[in-house]
């Protein structure tokens, strides 16, 4: 799996979840919450299908916006936390 | 309590209204005044009363008159200093031949004109025929307890307590208001004068408006809430009271609030408990009054989370009385939402008003007409979490990136069982937007509306297009000019009765839900002498740090069990979206989201209303309980489907009202 699929997955959950339309595509690089497109009560949903999907889990030092506000640092955070899993 | 129509006419040349209509426009709002009905007509006005006789009830009937038959009335509502208006009048030489209140405002119109409404203590909707004047006058209390709306069309005034009455005119057109709509995504619900049939307003609170023969409608608000300027002068400079003194004081001011509200009924009086310190303490005030039994009313949630059994039964057993409950379940949630929206005329995000649709039928059947309830504390001595989150917010302000600062967020919301605190540093980011606007007038609104306006993305093309995105409610059209002096919270508790508290929480919750089963709420924190007080307190005698409605805790102390004042703020809240999804979906809901309806409103896009509701019934299949229902798609769901049942029941199928019910016994009829 490299970063470009997993912004795809993650963009294609966004959508599907939070706009209700897939073919809907939310710019990779707009903050989430900025832009309203996820609630601070949303935020649950992402995080549970990102460690369900990805076999990741986040501890609370993890969730912060930095790693979490737009969907390609959602990717990057992802992609490093399974780098540094395979070490 | 009861149900107030009628029409006028502004010109000559208009029929007058038949017999039939005025009993079609009453027989739609029976349900507010079952006891008795009447009207009145003459070439121009038609006016029509359902009664709930609650005082005078031999003698009390409407429409009445002044003593020459020159002004008439209907009305709905108390006056509950009338006893006292009344002397004074005495005095003054007018004659009465009742005992009721609304003979007082009648004499009160003729002696004072229109500041008579300000000497008011209590909740109405006022109708007066001024029939020598050709004047046609309207009036609400200052808060908006009481409901009344107007159709203005071609020299024509229509008013009513329920929109359903004026609809009762099959002349009328009706259509769903796409402002309407946008105030209802936005602040939760339309906010006076907008209403969601376009055509039909609503009359603001604390205003009262002049219709004149051949003339334009005059508009005067008497009253709004209003604070100290503390910018200018700190509150202590101007309320010198310490805390203990303001307490005793306040407390005063509740008991004889609470004593009106008990004693001036001809019937017996009881009191919702809900378990929170608003209601016990209004309940506490209110046995002082009752000799023998005192009658308690609650609900209880099958759902834990929402549940607060545990404290309404020890407040019931602390005032010793005979307390009675009604158990809520979702499925009879979903099943009486139809009603409750036919009721609450406007579209909801929240299902909390059918528990109480519930216990008001448990009230009817009891036998009782009046209830004690504690609505309105919250607003006027800051209870909400969105005050102190507002003060986190701008605390947080001063040094953004200060963590010790943002970790003052977890002490927000710990009875949201998914709580955003489990993604805290999310959470915070969300707070932290719209830090900039620390001075925006609006500021404390700011994160609540501008999450509820991402709703707006379920609208259809059509209403996207209709929506003038830049027009603002009147109520911050109009902020008081010394608004900007006043102190932040005193500016969050304004908007919060605006926006909130007169457009749903008095209005969908209380009224619509009490007088669906012909029940009057009585409110002792809306009192009219309370509110003024309260209003001048200042800040940290509301919320001091992060502890809210510190003053009405020191007077509850040794009144109500400590357990009850020293729990976490728990707001009334019902479950949401589940009561609709889980276990069999009602043939009205699939009905509601289908491709047919969803298209015969056009109020909503298909693709993503039906993507929400896909996502709701995916969401119940994986668990059972709440937790996985974010607030926006909570908020979406019932936000869709109350709008969907209002446009089935009021355009879709237009039911004719039956004037057959209404057999009137008061006639005053000039044209027969």
């Amino acid at each position: 799996m490299n970063e470009k699929e997993i912004r795809e997955q993650i963009g294609k959950f966004i959508s599907k979840t939070f706009l209700f339309d897939v073919e809907k595509k939310v710019d990779e690089k707009a903050s989430l919450l900025n832009t309203g497109v996820i609630d601070s009560t949303g935020v649950l949903e992402l995080i549970s299908f990102i460690e369900s999907n990805y076999n990741i889990k986040f501890a609370d030092e993890d969730l912060v916006a930095d790693n979490f506000d737009s969907i390609e640092k959602i990717a990057s955070f992802i992609i490093n936390r399974l780098n540094s899993k395979s070490i | 309590m009861c149900g107030i129509a009628g029409r006028v006419n502004l010109t000559d040349g208009k029929e007058p209204i038949s017999r039939d209509l005025l009993a079609k426009m009453v027989s739609a709002v029976r349900h507010r005044g079952p006891d008795e009905f009447g009207y009145y007509r003459d070439t121009y006005a038609g006016l029509a009363h359902a009664r709930l006789s609650i005082i005078d009830l031999t003698t009390g009937q409407q429409p009445l008159s002044n003593e020459d038959q020159t002004i008439w009335i209907v009305y709905n509502g108390e006056i509950f200093n009338y006893v006292e208006i009344k002397k004074i009048l005495q005095n003054q030489g007018h004659q009465f031949r009742t005992q009721s209140d609304t003979e007082v405002i009648v004499h009160a119109y003729e002696e004072w004109g229109y500041n008579c409404f300000e000497k008011f203590n209590g909740q109405w909707a006022i109708a007066i025929w001024d029939s020598v004047r050709r004047k046609l006058i309207l009036c609400r209390d200052r808060v908006g307890v009481r409901p009344l709306y107007i159709r203005e069309n071609n020299n024509q005034v229509w008013f009513a307590s329920e929109i359903k009455s004026i609809f009762a005119d099959s002349s009328v057109s009706r259509e769903i208001n796409p402002e309407g709509l946008d105030q209802t995504f936005t602040y939760w619900a339309t906010i006076a004068p907008t209403s969601i049939f376009t055509g039909i307003e609503e009359i603001r609170p604390g205003s009262y408006v002049i219709f004149e023969f051949n003339k334009n409608r005059e508009e005067h608000i008497y009253w709004r809430p209003s604070f100290p300027a503390s910018r200018l002068t700190p509150a202590h400079q101007v309320n010198k009271m310490t805390l203990p003194e303001a307490s005793e004081l306040l407390e005063e001011k509740l008991m004889n609030a609470t004593k009106l509200r008990m004693v001036r009924s001809d019937v017996p009086v009881g009191s919702y408990l809900s378990g929170g310190i608003d209601s016990s303490l209004i309940a506490w005030l209110g046995r002082k009054w009752k000799e023998g039994e005192f009658r308690t009313f609650s609900i209880r949630f099958a759902d834990a989370e929402f549940d607060e059994t545990e404290f309404q039964k020890k407040m019931a057993s602390t005032l010793d009385s005979k307390h009675e409950e009604i158990i809520v379940r979702r499925e009879d949630i979903a099943n009486v939402f139809p009603d409750v929206i036919y009721h609450t005329e406007r579209p909801v995000l929240r299902t909390a008003p059918a528990p109480l649709f519930m216990l008001s039928k448990l009230v009817h059947d009891a036998g009782f007409k009046a209830v004690l309830t504690g609505e309105g504390a919250d607003e006027m001595l800051a209870g909400y979490d969105i005050f102190r989150e507002a003060k986190i917010r701008r605390f947080l302000a001063n040094n953004p990136n200060s963590q010790v600062r943002a970790r003052l967020f977890e002490r927000l919301y710990p009875y949201l069982a998914r709580s955003p605190q489990k993604a805290k540093g999310m959470a915070i980011e969300f707070w932290k937007k719209g830090l900039k606007n620390i001075d925006s007038p609006t500021f404390s609104h700011e994160p609540r509306w501008e999450t509820t306006s991402n709703l707006k993305k379920f609208f259809s093309e059509d209403i996207h297009n209709k929506i003038n995105s830049s027009s603002q409610p009147d109520f911050l059209k109009y902020l008081p000019e010394d608004y900007n002096y006043w102190d932040p919270l005193a500016q969050a508790q304004y908007l919060e009765i605006f926006s909130l508290f007169s457009s749903y929480i008095i209005s969908s919750q209380g009224d619509r839900m009490l007088m669906a089963h012909s029940v009057e709420g009585r409110f002792p924190f809306l009192d009219a002498d309370v509110m003024e007080f309260c209003n001048s307190l200042p800040a940290e005698y509301k919320l001091i740090g992060l502890n809210e409605k510190n003053i009405l805790k020191r007077i509850a102390r040794g009144k109500v069990p400590e357990e009850i004042i020293l729990r976490k703020k728990q707001p009334y809240r019902a479950p949401d979206a589940i009561s609709f999804v889980s276990g069999k979906i009602p043939d009205y809901v699939d009905e509601l989201f289908s491709e047919r309806m969803i298209k015969s409103s056009g109020l909503f896009n298909l693709k993503t209303t039906q993507g929400l509701f896909s996502k709701c019934r995916e969401i119940v299949n994986k668990s059972s309980n709440d937790y996985n229902f974010s607030n926006n798609d909570n908020m979406g769901f019932i936000g869709i489907l109350s709008t969907q049942l209002l446009y089935f029941k009021y355009i879709y199928e237009r039911k004719e009202e039956d004037s057959s019910l209404i057999k009137f016994t008061t006639v005053i009829d000039k044209l027969i």
